[in-house]
Parts: C-alpha cells; sequence; structure tokens
C-alpha cells in the first residue's frame, strides 16, 4: 500500500508529491450566540489520486464539517475559517474567487450527500437535474448533457435509464436515489468524490450495494475519494486510509489495517472495543464513559481524557501533538507515546487486547 | 377463478412488457407505474372540487366574451344611439337590448357591461400577475439573502401595510389620473400596493425551502445564486403563490369598481364594471334598475368564481386533502 498519510508538509508552497488534496492545518469555528465551536481545530491530512480516505468520528467530532469547508459550502458568518490551507490539485481553494470555486464544484470536486431523500429536488426528474449539472461544467448541448445523464444512470446500474431518466425523485426507492446521487456525482468525472454518509439513511442489504457500486465506479474512474462515516465496518471495506477525529481534531491516522487492527490512540481503541463481535459473546459490552464534551467548554489539555481509561495528571495539563504511535506512518495525539508514557503504554495495550476478545 | 386461469387471462401488453424485461442487463428494480407530477395530482383533485369547477368555466366564459363580445354585438359603447334625445328612463331588458338601455343617453347596457369586463378582467388580472411579480421577487430576494437586506425590505413592507392602502390608492390615482387614467395606469397603481402579502408569503417560503438540502446538493455541483433562487427553489415554491395570487384578482376587481365609482379610476369614456355604476347612480331614483344591476352582478358573480377557483386550487395543492 503506498503511503499517503503524512506529517504535513511546511505551509505556504503547494504539495510536492502527486497528492490530490492536501488539507494543512485547518481550522473552522462556529460563531454562534452562545460563543465559538471549534468545529475543525487544527486538522491535517492529504489524499493522492485515486486514493480512498475514511474519515471516522461520531456526530460533532467535526468530520462533515471538513468536508464542507473543501467544498467552500460553509455560510461564512457564523462559520470562519480560521486558519489552515486546502491544496487541491496545485490550487490553494481557500484562497480563489468564488466565481472560479463554482467551476470546480460538481466539476472537479462531486459530493454525495446522506440524504438521498432530500438531496433531489421534488419538482423536477432526476434527468434534469444530471443534465443540469452537466451543462454547466462542460460545454455541450442539452441533447448531449441529456444522454450523458442517460449514460451515468446506466453506469450506476439503473436498469431502463432512458425511462428512469425521466422520472421525478420520489417516484424511486432509497437505495434508487442514492444512485441517482452517485451518477449525478459521476456525470462530470470528478476528480475527486466526497461521500458524506452515502449509507447512512439506507437499509442494511442496500448498504452493500452502494458501498460495492462506489468501489467499483471509484476504481474504474480513477477518481480519489473520502468517504465520510461513523460505521468502521463500512470503512474497513472501502478505504487505504483512515482518519479518527474526536472534537475537531485529528486523534489517530494511519492505513486501514494499522487503525482498526492496531489501534494507539485510546478513543479509537474504545471505539473499536464497542462493537459488539461474537468472541465477546457472553461479556459486558465495554462503552466509552461519558460524552462528547460541550464545545464551548473544552477540556483544558487532552480533549478525551475525560473520558479516557489511560489518563493520567499529564493529560489535564499539557494538549497532546500527533505522535509517532506503532507502525510506521501511524500517528496518534496521545501522551501514551511520548517518553512521559512509556511505563503506561504496555498495559494500556493489554487492557485493549483483553478487551477486544472477551469484553471488559 | 383459479391461479391459472388468472394467468391465463394476462393482458397481452403486460406479457410483452416481461418478454421485454428479460433483455434487460441487472433488473433489480421494477421499472414503477408513470406516476403523476405535482401539477397532474393537483388538477385531478380540482376536477373534483365542484364549486371551483364551475368557478373556472364562469372565467372562462367571461374571458371569452370580454375578448370576442364587442366584435360580435351590433353596438359600439362609443357611439351614442340618439345624442339629440336624453331621456330619464331607459328600456327595460328586451329580445333586442338583452340587458335593457340606460336612461341619459339611451345606450345599450350590454355592451357597456361586455366592454367593461375587458377592463375590468384586464385590471383584476394584470394588476395580479404584476404584483405577484414584485412581490415573488422581493420576497425571494428577502428570504434568499437574509441579514440586512431582509430587514431592510420587510421594514419596508410593514410601512407599506401600515398605510390606509384604499384612501392611499385614491389619492395616488387621482394624482396620477385624475379621473382619466388608462387601464394600465391603475394596475401599475393596484400592483405596486399589492405586493406586500405576497413577499411576506414567498419570503416565509424561501426561508424554509432553502434549508432544504437539495439547495445545498445544487450549490455542490456550482449552481448560481441567480440560478439556485428561480430554477430551485422557487417551481417548490409556486402552489401557495398560485393560490395567494388567485385570491388577489378578486380583490382587485373589487378596488377597481370601488375608485371608479368614486370617479377616481379609469377614464370614464371607457366602462368598467365601476364606472357603470357611477354613472347609473343619478337615475336609480327614476327606476332604471337594469342599468346597475347588470355590472353589479357581474362584478359579485366574477369575484365569487374567482374564489371559488382560489379555494379549489387551495385544496388541490393541499397534501393533507385527499379528493
Amino acid at each position: 500500500m503506498t503511503e499517503t498519510v503524512t506529517v504535513p508538509a511546511p505551509v505556504g508552497a503547494p504539495p510536492s508529491n502527486e497528492a490530490l488534496l492536501d488539507v494543512r492545518n485547518l481550522k473552522t469555528y462556529f460563531h454562534v450566540k452562545d460563543g465559538t465551536v471549534p468545529a475543525v481545530d487544527g486538522v491535517s491530512f492529504s489524499l493522492g489520486r485515486g486514493q480512498t480516505l475514511g474519515i471516522v468520528g461520531e456526530s460533532g467530532s467535526g468530520k462533515s464539517v471538513t468536508a464542507l469547508t473543501v467544498m467552500r459550502l460553509l455560510d461564512i458568518p457564523p462559520a470562519e475559517i480560521v486558519e489552515g490551507e486546502i491544496w487541491f490539485d496545485g490550487e490553494e481553494i481557500l484562497r480563489v474567487p468564488l466565481e472560479q470555486m463554482r467551476k470546480i464544484r460538481g466539476n472537479e470536486i462531486a459530493m454525495i450527500f446522506q440524504e438521498p431523500l432530500t438531496s433531489l429536488n421534488p419538482v423536477f426528474t432526476v434527468g434534469d437535474q444530471i443534465a443540469e449539472q452537466v451543462e454547466l461544467h462542460k460545454k455541450v448541448k442539452k441533447k448531449e448533457a441529456w444522454d450523458r445523464a442517460i449514460e451515468s444512470l446506466r453506469l450506476v446500474g439503473i436498469p431502463l435509464p432512458e425511462r428512469r431518466v425521466k422520472q421525478y425523485p420520489h417516484e424511486m426507492s432509497g437505495g434508487m436515489r442514492q444512485r441517482v446521487m452517485i451518477a449525478m456525482a459521476l456525470s462530470c468525472e470528478p476528480k475527486l468524490l466526497i461521500a458524506d454518509e452515502p449509507t447512512t439513511a439506507l437499509d442494511v442489504t442496500i448498504q452493500a450495494q452502494i458501498l460495492e457500486l462506489l468501489k467499483t465506479i471509484q476504481q474504474r474512474t480513477g477518481s480519489a475519494l473520502m468517504l465520510i462515516t461513523h460505521d468502521l465496518g463500512v470503512v474497513a471495506e472501502m478505504v487505504d486510509n483512515i482518519i479518527v477525529m474526536y472534537a475537531g481534531q485529528v486523534v489517530e491516522q494511519g492505513n486501514v489495517d494499522q487503525v482498526l487492527l492496531t489501534p494507539r490512540d485510546p478513543y479509537t481503541m474504545g471505539l473499536l472495543e464497542s462493537i459488539p463481535s461474537v468472541e465477546k459473546r457472553g461479556g459486558r459490552l465495554s462503552v466509552i464513559t461519558g460524552t462528547v464534551p460541550n464545545p464551548f467548554n473544552m477540556p483544558p489539555a487532552c480533549r478525551f481524557q475525560p473520558r479516557c481509561p489511560y489518563a493520567w495528571d499529564l493529560c489535564k495539563q499539557v494538549a497532546p501533538d500527533l505522535y509517532r504511535a506503532g507502525s510506521e506512518g501511524q500517528l496518534a495525539r496521545c501522551h501514551l507515546h511520548t517518553p512521559a508514557g512509556e511505563g503506561r503504554l504496555g498495559p494500556a495495550l493489554e487492557a485493549h487486547e483483553r478487551a477486544m476478545t472477551i469484553g471488559r | 377463478m383459479s391461479q391459472d386461469e388468472t394467468r391465463g387471462t394476462l393482458p397481452e401488453v403486460a406479457v410483452a412488457e416481461i418478454e421485454n424485461r428479460k433483455d434487460e442487463p441487472t433488473a433489480d428494480y421494477e421499472v414503477g407505474l408513470e406516476s403523476l407530477t405535482q401539477y397532474q395530482l393537483a388538477w385531478r383533485k380540482f376536477k373534483k372540487h365542484r364549486l371551483a369547477m364551475i368557478g373556472l368555466g364562469i372565467l372562462a366564459a367571461l374571458i371569452v366574451v370580454a375578448i370576442v363580445g364587442p366584435f360580435i354585438w351590433p353596438y359600439n359603447f362609443g357611439t351614442i344611439p340618439k345624442p339629440d334625445k336624453i331621456v330619464a328612463i331607459g328600456r327595460p331588458p328586451s329580445l333586442v337590448h338583452w340587458f335593457g338601455e340606460t336612461g341619459g343617453l339611451q345606450r345599450d347596457v350590454f355592451t357597456l357591461v361586455v366592454n367593461g369586463a375587458r377592463t375590468s378582467l384586464f385590471i383584476g388580472f394584470g394588476s395580479m400577475i404584476l404584483g405577484v411579480f414584485i412581490g415573488t421577487i422581493v420576497g425571494a430576494i428577502s428570504g434568499f439573502i437574509g441579514g440586512f437586506v431582509d430587514n431592510l425590505l420587510m421594514r419596508i413592507v410593514d410601512v407599506m401595510l401600515s398605510l390606509p392602502l384604499l384612501f392611499v390608492i385614491l389619492v395616488v390615482a387621482n394624482f396620477l389620473g385624475g379621473g382619466k387614467g388608462s387601464p394600465f395606469l391603475i394596475v401599475g397603481i393596484f400592483a405596486i400596493f399589492s405586493w406586500m402579502g405576497v413577499s411576506r408569503l414567498v419570503r416565509s417560503l424561501f426561508l424554509s425551502i432553502r434549508e432544504r438540502e437539495f439547495v445545498e446538493a445544487a450549490r455542490a455541483v456550482g449552481v448560481r445564486d441567480r440560478r439556485i433562487i428561480f430554477r430551485h427553489i422557487l417551481p417548490n415554491a409556486l402552489s401557495p403563490i398560485v393560490v395567494a395570487a388567485s385570491l388577489i384578482v378578486g380583490v382587485n376587481i373589487i378596488s377597481e369598481a370601488f375608485i371608479s365609482f368614486l370617479g377616481f379610476g379609469v377614464d370614464p369614456t371607457q366602462p368598467t364594471w365601476g364606472n357603470i355604476l357611477a354613472n347609473a347612480r343619478t337615475f336609480i331614483p327614476q327606476g332604471n334598475w337594469w342599468w346597475p344591476f347588470f355590472s353589479g352582478a357581474a362584478i359579485i358573480v366574477t369575484v365569487l368564481a374567482v374564489n371559488f377557483v382560489g379555494d379549489g386550487l387551495r385544496d388541490a395543492f393541499d397534501p393533507r386533502s385527499r379528493a
């Protein structure tokens, strides 16, 4: 597997390698009545051409905001991009004029939303909606755009696309509509596809179909995929690399095997321990105690410290950085991986091992 | 009937359909029956609303009469049949003069009412269209952009709505037209003073629709704001606008009658239902009941018809009503 998760390059220069998307120290805050919410607080990652990246985290961890920031779809204000750079295909897209950003959206970066039901306009046929996008970005005639809409419906496995293309969203099932959304996203052959929880609203059998479809199409068209989900099972199937987010920060990153098989951050460990499995039958299912911190009142140092079973004094005083952990290329935001935590790392990993096999 | 018999009677079309499907690559979904669009559904419900259909019929008949009537009917409202003779009492309705003859210059009442229908319906519908147009634009901008612009526009609406509109319209009509205004002027004046309700309605619709996910999805594929407003949001807001618009027509026809009756409306040489009433007023004591009666009846019937249609539209577009 190629190594794409790296420590960010020094700020200012375009990415030297063939990274398609390079997000550096991104900070997106929301200014609301009660104060400021640091929804994304210093997130960095990069994604190579044709690669897949999974962003995992619970609700409110900042994964969707990260995606919306990349698309520049946030309303400013209340949102504010406080700091950071987003390099896409050699351009810093936080600084390109809005007019040019419009040409990138849908054309070079496409997004698939969570709710296929509400993401399609109820008063237009699906063909109209796909063709509109094609007409907008590619200099083609109406007829040609329409043909392309039919073609992309065929590509996503919708039978009788010539008839389906003239139907309204309400005439289709949820899985069918998500296929339409994917067809729409692919109609302009984007370099990057952002899928924001594409299967959350679908039932399990359809989920598998849609994921399979995303995977084959992504391989066929060679576009990069950024998959946002809270379902660890989905990422295990789909992606090369994983970022785990917690309270607006990246807490762990690495390739799929590293993060899912040998997690090194207590939060990731907790997430994996809380998945029910056959081996753990009979034991108590472990949970991560407590709740996500109040965004107005974040813990002073490590944001996971109040819920962390391995936390000690240092965690309340010094905010941890992303440290090298485990095998090559894996990073974790935890003091366990500094010299100060040396004595504690072994027992923590053992506890995790035990929790994974028999439950706590 | 047994299972086999049912199978035997499968219509040929369906069999052909099944045969066709065999060739399809992955027929894991059925292509549903052709289903109806929102407007087809609404029309279906509308058709079952009896009063609304009657209203629609009356309106259609009135519009046809207003358009072709003056060409067919032998009298012209501009020519005075017996200019040298002024009578106190005209002639009551007869086979020759269906609605009778006026007192005074002995003009044909049917001719007056039919020509009046032209002007009155033109003013009613014209000012509705213009007013709804203004209201929709203002409301759309207000609701979509929000913030300062929204605040400013809605405060203007508040100010406009706090005016005693009928009197303001009278004053403005008198100032601009001096009682001899053209129908276009009256349309303009009505439109300028009747868009506020629509703009509030459209604003509220836009406020809710712009938060829907398909708007964000449209933005995510790079659609411009102007196109989002007019192509993605407006069609979703159309049915309440249509309902509101239909009810405005009736109000405007009454307003026209009102200001024409008071002599501030359309040039009196051009008949409208309002100024027919105004001219008849002084002759009523002599017993010319047919003179005001038919134009008054025309106003009532038209406004009722319009309101029935409006009710029908509202029920037809209401997803909760099942007709």
